[in-house]
Order: structure tokens, then C-alpha cells, then sequence
């Protein structure tokens, strides 16, 4: 796996597989996909670069603090977001009740908080994919 | 040991029998009338866009109308990491003799 032209063709794929991954979260409310799915798209790019380059240069690239603050964190986030309801005198993770302008449909800042509850989401999943992978693949001998 | 098989034998084909019952109660598959399409994915359907603001409709029911039910879906996400990672861990650590 640590091929000379599997190396260059990864350098010019895998930026733009982590673009099209962040993409797909932040227009997950607006054009078929989601924070779900994007977020599998960017563990994937991290994930080959780890394949093919070796898991050294793949934790350079994403230390192991980042990953446990995204991974810890995500889901506090989801709460702070969800508390904004609580806040504006509404139930816990309102949106439309809580008083949030939710914009024109279509574009990139309507829906209120759900761009920002999705982010929360992508990261999380993304998270998650790479901590799995590296934890098992640094128990290889 | 002969009986014993001859038991279970018959608990599962009873269970069997139970379950088949069971699935015979159900609806034809798609049919417009069935108890499935109830008022609660007609609102869905034409509320999404008025009631979330976004066209992804998916998106609306998953992080707007369902909003507690993803917040736990994370939860799940962060207990597996934690699981593969205490578990992974503590035998890397152990191995390495520290």
C-alpha cells in the first residue's frame, strides 16, 4: 500500500473528497444528502490518507486532542443548540417555535438551527469513523 | 437428550406458528388506506417545508421534528468509540507492559 502513484493520486483526490464531504454537510438541508452521510465522507478522507500514507503521518494530520475535543464535544453541542429553545421560553431543541427566523427555502441560511445542528452532527460522525479506525489499526503488530 | 430435542422442536414450530398468525393479520403491502399512512406522515409531508423552512424533507424530520431521537443516535455514535477505545487501549497498554 505505500505504492508511488497510489501516493500522488491520493494528493489529488482526497482534498477534494473532504470538500465534497464538508459540502454535503453544510447543504444537507437544501440538496439530497445530510450530516450523516457527509460526515461518513470526511472520516473516509481521513481514513485513506491513513491507509495509504501510514497511520504516523494520518494522526500528524489529525492529532489525537482534535479528535477527542470533536469527540467529546459534539454532542454538548447538539445540547447548546437545543438549549436555545429553552432560553427563548419554548421546548428543548425548538426551532420554529422558539422564535429562530428560518429564511427563504433553498437557501444555503434558511431551516435556523438545523445548518448548525447538522455541523454538529457531521463533525461527530466524522469523528467517531476515524477514532474507530485508528484504534484498531494502531492494534495491528 | 432425544426428548429434550424433540421439545425444543416443538417450541419452535409452535413459536413459528404464533408469528406466522401474526403476519397473516397484517395489511397487504401499500395499500392508500392502510393504518401506516396516518395523519402523522400527511403532516409531515405538507408541513415539512412550513414548519422547518428547509426542502430536504429527510433533514426536516431528522433534525427538526425528530430532533431528540438524533441527539441520542450521537450518544450511540460516542458510547461505540468509547467501547472500542477502552477496550483497545487497555490491552495495548497492558501488552506494552507500562
Amino acid at each position: 500500500m505505500r505504492d508511488f502513484i497510489l501516493k500522488r493520486v491520493a494528493a489529488l483526490i482526497l482534498p477534494f473528497i473532504c470538500m465534497y464531504g464538508l459540502y454535503v454537510i453544510f447543504h444537507g438541508h437544501v440538496s439530497p444528502g445530510g450530516s450523516f452521510a457527509g460526515g461518513i465522507i470526511v472520516g473516509l478522507s481521513f481514513i485513506a490518507f491513513a491507509t495509504i500514507y501510514g497511520l504516523e503521518k494520518g494522526r500528524a494530520k489529525l492529532p489525537e486532542t482534535v479528535l477527542n475535543w470533536t469527540e467529546s464535544y459534539g454532542t454538548l453541542w447538539y445540547g447548546i443548540m437545543g438549549m436555545v429553545g429553552i432560553v427563548k421560553g419554548a421546548p428543548f431543541l425548538a426551532n420554529k417555535l422558539a422564535g429562530v427566523s428560518l429564511g427563504a427555502p433553498g437557501a444555503l441560511s434558511s431551516g435556523g438551527l438545523i445548518s448548525l445542528i447538522g455541523l454538529g452532527v457531521g463533525i461527530r460522525v466524522a469523528s467517531t469513523m476515524v477514532t474507530l479506525f485508528f484504534t484498531m489499526m494502531e492494534e495491528e503488530p | 437428550m432425544r426428548l429434550r430435542n424433540l421439545l425444543f422442536l416443538l417450541m419452535a414450530l409452535l413459536a413459528a406458528y404464533v408469528i406466522l398468525i401474526a403476519v397473516a393479520e397484517l395489511p397487504p403491502y401499500g395499500m392508500p388506506d392502510n393504518p401506516v399512512h396516518n395523519q402523522v406522515s400527511e403532516r409531515y409531508i405538507t408541513g415539512a417545508l412550513e414548519d422547518a423552512g428547509v426542502l430536504n424533507m429527510v433533514t426536516a424530520i431528522v433534525l427538526d421534528y425528530r430532533a431528540y431521537d438524533t441527539m441520542f443516535e450521537t450518544i450511540v455514535l460516542f458510547t461505540a468509540a468509547l467501547a472500542v477505545v477502552v477496550t483497545l487501549k487497555t490491552a495495548e497498554r497492558k501488552g506494552g507492559g507500562k
